[in-house]
């Protein structure tokens, strides 16, 4: 399998960069890791007439605090991500989650940005920004705007961006005291794309868990928040009543789409499961 | 500098440890120009979208999918193939347990999963028998069932283990 034809760029500036794709628009795709992109050309599924790779941009690069927020530039690779301390220390979340994306030699090449940018449904980071309400920073011809995560993922890999647009970070929220984090997902093979998977960050205080967010990926078009079972939990001892409260709330916030090898009864099986381990493991 | 445009595009890369100038096609994946243009046969292709690792490469240290990268994005970089690590000798004590347990039946994942297991050797000198097997996750191959590659690594880590305590 091979790539149909295409033209390539490799821009050096941010001002070139978003030139070319506003001269371009649909016809161009942004390259950034490739992990995805390229495959889904050898596959034929898309065939743009330009990609432009925007790795050579240092805007879009490096890990920072700032502003009570981390800041992640959406070239860093997911192996920086791994072996970030900063990212560590303030944003466990995505420590605990980016193991679970594919395999070495791609995440010594894919990319936070790549991920967010291109929302597979059963993909990490979406539900982990879903989870902790990131904000993502997207550059256009017309200068910078904010997106918060929830406003972001539109669709089956649909987004806000336009595709005259190029996301340049994500910020995340820093841990704050009491806070805990699980990530958990189920997958047939180490590093495939999860049947399930869940992101969970809350409030943690003597076995109670407040403020809780859990967000679902491999369940829908796109990564999605769990409002009623989250309530479910809310103030409560974590309990095994309350865990069960939790996973038959879950029945009303996720309605699954079947895939190839599950179907929707499964996958909300699954997601319950995931629950239940997520909420033991955030009071472990 | 920018590179603006173009179908075919003029790149260097340092292959091997040479050097190397050629026009390529943007569409054409670095794996391919390495066993088309190069003559560089060992990095097999098998799936063709990332996921069997046959293709593994080294770029800049790193190990990546060679049909995964395109041969334009390698511009500037320094890339190592399984030819280039088996002459210089870094994969001699991998390649000769490989042979010791018959790590291989058809031998096609082989290269992939030398250049895999090099990586974790060379990284993770302490590695854990799981950790070898999440190391090599990515990595199919269709005749050993995985447990003598797997001794093949432990016992290269064992015996890397036992000289640095010497």
């Amino acid at each position: 399998m091979k790539a149909p034809s295409f033209a390539y760029a490799r821009p050096d500036s941010l001002g070139e960069a978003l030139a070319l794709l506003a001269r371009h628009g649909e016809a161009a795709r942004v390259l950034a890791g490739g992990q995805s992109l390229l495959a889904s050309l050898n596959m034929r599924l898309s065939s743009p007439e330009l990609l432009v790779d925007v790795t050579g941009l240092k805007e879009l690069s490096g890990i920072r605090v700032q502003n009570e927020l981390l800041r992640i530039g959406a070239l860093t690779r997911h192996c920086e991500i791994e072996s970030s301390a900063m990212v560590a220390q303030h944003v466990p979340l995505l420590a605990q989650a980016v193991p679970h994306v594919a395999h070495v030699a791609i995440r010594n090449a894919g990319t936070l940005g790549g991920s967010l940018a291109l929302a597979d449904p059963a993909a990490e980071y979406p539900a982990c920004a879903l989870a902790l309400d990131a904000t993502l920073v997207i550059a256009g011809t017309r200068g910078e705007r904010r997106v918060p995560a929830r406003d972001f993922f539109r669709g089956l890999y649909s987004t806000a961006l336009e595709p005259q647009e190029l996301l340049l970070a994500a910020e995340f929220p820093l841990l704050k005291p009491g806070y805990r984090s699980a990530f958990l997902e189920l997958a047939r093979r180490h590093g495939d794309y999860a049947i399930v998977g869940v992101a969970a960050h809350g409030r943690v205080d003597g076995g109670k868990i407040s403020d809780l967010r859990l967000a679902y990926l491999g369940v829908g078009a796109t990564a999605m928040r769990a409002g009623r079972a989250a309530a479910a939990v809310e103030g409560k001892p974590c309990s095994p009543q309350t865990v069960a409260a939790a996973q038959a709330a879950l029945g009303e916030d996720l309605d699954p789409l079947p895939d190839l090898y599950h179907s929707a009864a499964a996958k909300l099986h699954l997601a319950r499961v995931l629950t239940g381990r997520a909420l033991a493991a955030l009071v472990q | 500098m920018s590179q603006a445009p173009a179908t075919e595009i003029e790149t260097t890369l340092v292959l091997n440890g040479t050097p190397v100038t050629r026009r390529v096609p943007a569409r054409q994946h670095l794996v391919d120009f390495l066993r088309e243009e190069m003559g560089l046969t060992g990095s097999h292709t098998a799936c063709e979208h990332g996921v069997c690792g046959a293709c593994t490469l080294r770029v800049d240290g790193e190990i990546v999918r060679g049909c995964l990268m395109l041969a334009v994005q390698a511009h500037g970089r320094r890339v190592d193939t399984i030819e280039g690590l088996s002459d210089s000798g870094e994969l001699a004590a991998l390649q000769s347990a490989f042979h010791e347990r018959n790590a291989l039946q058809c031998g096609f994942c082989t290269p992939g999963m030398l250049m895999a297991a090099l990586d974790l050797v060379q990284r993770r000198p302490d590695a854990t028998r799981e950790q070898i097997r999440v190391h090599l996750s990515g990595n199919y191959c269709r005749c050993t069932g995985y447990h003598a590659i797997v001794d093949a690594v432990e016992a290269v880590l064992e015996a890397q283990r036992r000289g640095a305590k010497r």
